[in-house]
């Protein structure tokens, strides 16, 4: 019993983790079809604003309260930026954007590398998140609870903004068809925009909640955004939904393999599985209804 | 060929090229620069390092086919690079052992990591003839394999450059993970090719001189599969996958071929690069290799020919040059280059000469459409 309640928050603890850093991915890429391979640098800079924040304020309870709004804003703005002056050329051509995403990825890396320095930083975790809580027998480090809450309620903000304000409603109308949007008088170049910058925000954000269970490098991001693409491409285009059940399965996967192989084979499995899964549902767990081809 | 593609523009020198006569003009010179010149005046190191640099190139002729002719993404290429290299690492450690230790002994390595037995999937590798059939045939039947999984159920475009990826990241984690293939390390420390001593400079040469072989022969069946019927029809599933379908091919067969090619270059280079470099390990194989495999494709013109061939040179020429005296400025300068040549010039240098005809010339109504 013991084992079981562990091994399932250990799922759920790595799906949280993979949904904070795909939840933005399935705004970019999903809505927008935008593959967006500085997401993972976005993130990162999450970490950095963390780190920064701390260094600036001291006390890690008000800095982590700080960092939290500051990695939206950082995150956010720099995919703003990047929309602005490169992704926004680039809407015919998914492909290309991949790569010149990836070009930029590489050089904030290299940015990060120059003022951060190569090593790896710490962030230090407030008093109130240290040690663990007993949950059914198994103690859960409350970190890892933190985020999975924070998880949670991102995906709750992102479900509700796009469900009842008036810009979700734009974002979907635009997602389901863009000419007639423009047609009725919605900027599909604003909505874009906007798009990119939640999106991005919440990579940020996931930056600042993986400070509390791992030291920041340059490289950091990097390490989830190909897990982060595995969810949404397992979850199905421009759905929350699908990426929440995506995430959620993988990690539990990913536990439940760790825990019968070995962590290098778990990742081995896990593919093998999501190219099992294509065969079965190409379009992945929840699609989208669109009249065009392919 | 009648069809106008991005990178493929008409000059009158590509004209020349196309005919009986340009191409065999082309491989001429060709071969005499890299059998004849470049031996004349390269000192061993520096042909060492070309020979190093034909491994890219090769990969880059299989990528220029299934990305630049087939639309295929492939940015797991290193997966297949490393299976080549692996697969002639493991004969090279296995005969060093059979011929230092005598029948029975271990590869060094595995000595130093404690391991008495020979692993059972080791053991066919002693074998030269075993080695060089299961080059040829692993990668390529897994890419068969994979490609007819993937593409038999329409996952394309985003979709599979993911895939593609995760692979890669998937094989390097799974090979760091593995005590008897070296680990993290990898395999390194060859002493013998097939019975020659690695040591002896003549033999680097021989080895330069094989790399530059494959290389001309993989353009050669470039070359070939392009001015096919095959040829056409995998460009004609890159532009309008679905009017293919329509008239009744099937498209996955087609991009599997091209992706399976792609493959077995990658791994020919992969197990020609071992000799040469002495060292694989998962850290030339991941995720970022993977990719960086695509630079020089893209720099010298994806849908072209030659310019994978010189634009992978080019970039692992300018790597080595500039790494390790600016390691941070080359970061960004790869960077850089991946955002202006794909965003300015998709096409890469393939196409310059073209472009500025296209500024003199007005397009024609179907290009314009196009």
């Amino acid at each position: 019993m013991d084992l079981l309640v562990g091994q399932l928050f250990t799922g759920l603890s790595t799906g949280s983790i993979l949904l904070l850093a795909a939840l933005g991915l399935s705004l970019t890429f999903g809505q927008m079809g935008v593959v967006n391979m500085a997401h993972g640098e976005f993130i990162m800079a999450g970490c950095y604003t963390a780190y920064v924040v701390q260094q600036v304020v001291g006390d890690a309870g008000a800095s982590l309260l700080i960092a939290l709004p500051a990695g939206f804003l950082v995150g956010g703005a720099m995919g703003l930026v990047l929309e602005a002056l490169l992704i926004r050329r680039l809407y015919h051509r998914p492909l290309d954007t991949l790569l010149v995403t990836f070009g930029v990825g590489l050089i904030l890396q290299q940015a990060a590398r120059d003022v951060f320095g190569a090593p790896a930083v710490n962030v230090s975790v407030p008093e109130a998140l240290r040690g663990g809580v007993d949950l059914l027998g198994v103690t859960v480090p409350r970190t890892r609870l933190f985020i999975m809450a924070l998880a949670v309620l991102s995906v709750a903000a992102v479900a509700l903004v796009l469900r009842f304000t008036p810009a979700g409603r734009r974002i979907r109308a635009v997602v389901g068809n863009r000419d007639l949007a423009e047609t009725a008088g919605i900027s599909s170049r604003a909505v874009d925009a906007g798009t990119f910058f939640i999106g991005s925000g919440l990579a940020g954000v996931a930056g600042v909640a993986l400070t509390l269970i791992g030291s920041t490098s340059p490289t950091t991001g990097q390490s989830y955004l190909v897990d982060a693409f595995l969810v949404v491409v397992a979850g199905g285009l421009g759905r929350i939904k699908g990426a929440v059940v995506a995430a959620v399965a993988l990690g539990a996967l990913q536990a439940v393999f760790e825990t019968y192989s070995t962590a290098s084979l778990a990742k081995v499995g896990v593919f093998v599985v999501i190219v099992v899964f294509l065969q079965l549902r190409p379009q992945g767990l929840f699609t989208l209804r669109t009249r065009s081809l392919a | 060929m009648s069809t106008r593609l991005p990178g493929s523009e008409r000059t009158p020198m590509t004209r020349f090229l196309d005919t009986r006569l340009g191409t065999w003009t082309g491989f001429a010179a060709a071969a005499l620069v890299l059998f004849g010149l470049a031996p004349l005046v390269l000192s061993g190191f520096r042909l060492g390092l070309l020979a190093q640099f034909l491994c890219y190139a090769i990969v880059a002729v299989g990528i220029g086919l299934a990305w630049g002719r087939g639309g295929m993404l492939t940015l797991g290429q290193g997966v297949f690079f490393g299976m080549g290299a692996y697969l002639m690492a493991m004969h090279l450690k296995m005969a060093d052992a059979r011929f230092e230790g005598g029948p029975g002994a271990v590869p060094d390595f595995m000595e130093l990591a404690g391991i008495r037995e020979l692993p059972a999937y080791w053991a066919p590798f002693a074998s030269p003839v075993f080695t060089v059939a299961a080059i040829l045939v692993l990668p390529t039947a897994f890419a068969v394999l994979l490609g007819l999984a993937v593409f038999k159920r329409r996952v394309k475009g985003a979709y599979f450059a993911i895939l593609s990826q995760a692979l890669a990241g998937a094989f390097a984690i799974l090979l760091i993970g593995q005590q008897s293939l070296g680990g993290f390390n990898g395999l390194s420390r060859f002493r013998y090719f097939f019975g020659f001593t690695l040591a002896d400079p003549a033999n680097q040469r021989m080895l330069y001189f094989i790399a530059a072989a494959v290389l001309l022969a993989v353009v050669a069946v470039s070359l070939q599969l392009r001015r096919s019927r095959y040829g056409e029809l995998l460009v004609a599933v890159r532009d309008a996958e679905e009017r293919v379908r329509f008239l009744g091919y099937d498209a996955a067969n087609v991009k599997v071929v091209a992706y399976a090619a792609a493959a077995l270059f990658a791994a020919v280079a992969g197990a020609v690069f071992v000799p040469i470099v002495g060292i694989i390990s998962p850290a030339s194989i991941g995720i970022v290799p993977s990719i960086m495999f695509l630079l020089g494709v893209a720099i010298g013109g994806r849908a072209s020919l030659v310019g994978p061939v010189v634009g992978a040179l080019v970039v692992a020429w300018a790597q080595t040059a500039l790494s390790e005296q600016f390691p941070s400025a080359w970061t960004y300068a790869q960077g850089l280059l991946f955002i202006l040549v794909i965003a300015l010039l998709p096409g890469g240098l393939a196409s310059a000469a073209a472009l500025t005809k296209r500024f003199r010339t007005k397009p024609t109504p179907v290009e314009a459409a196009a």
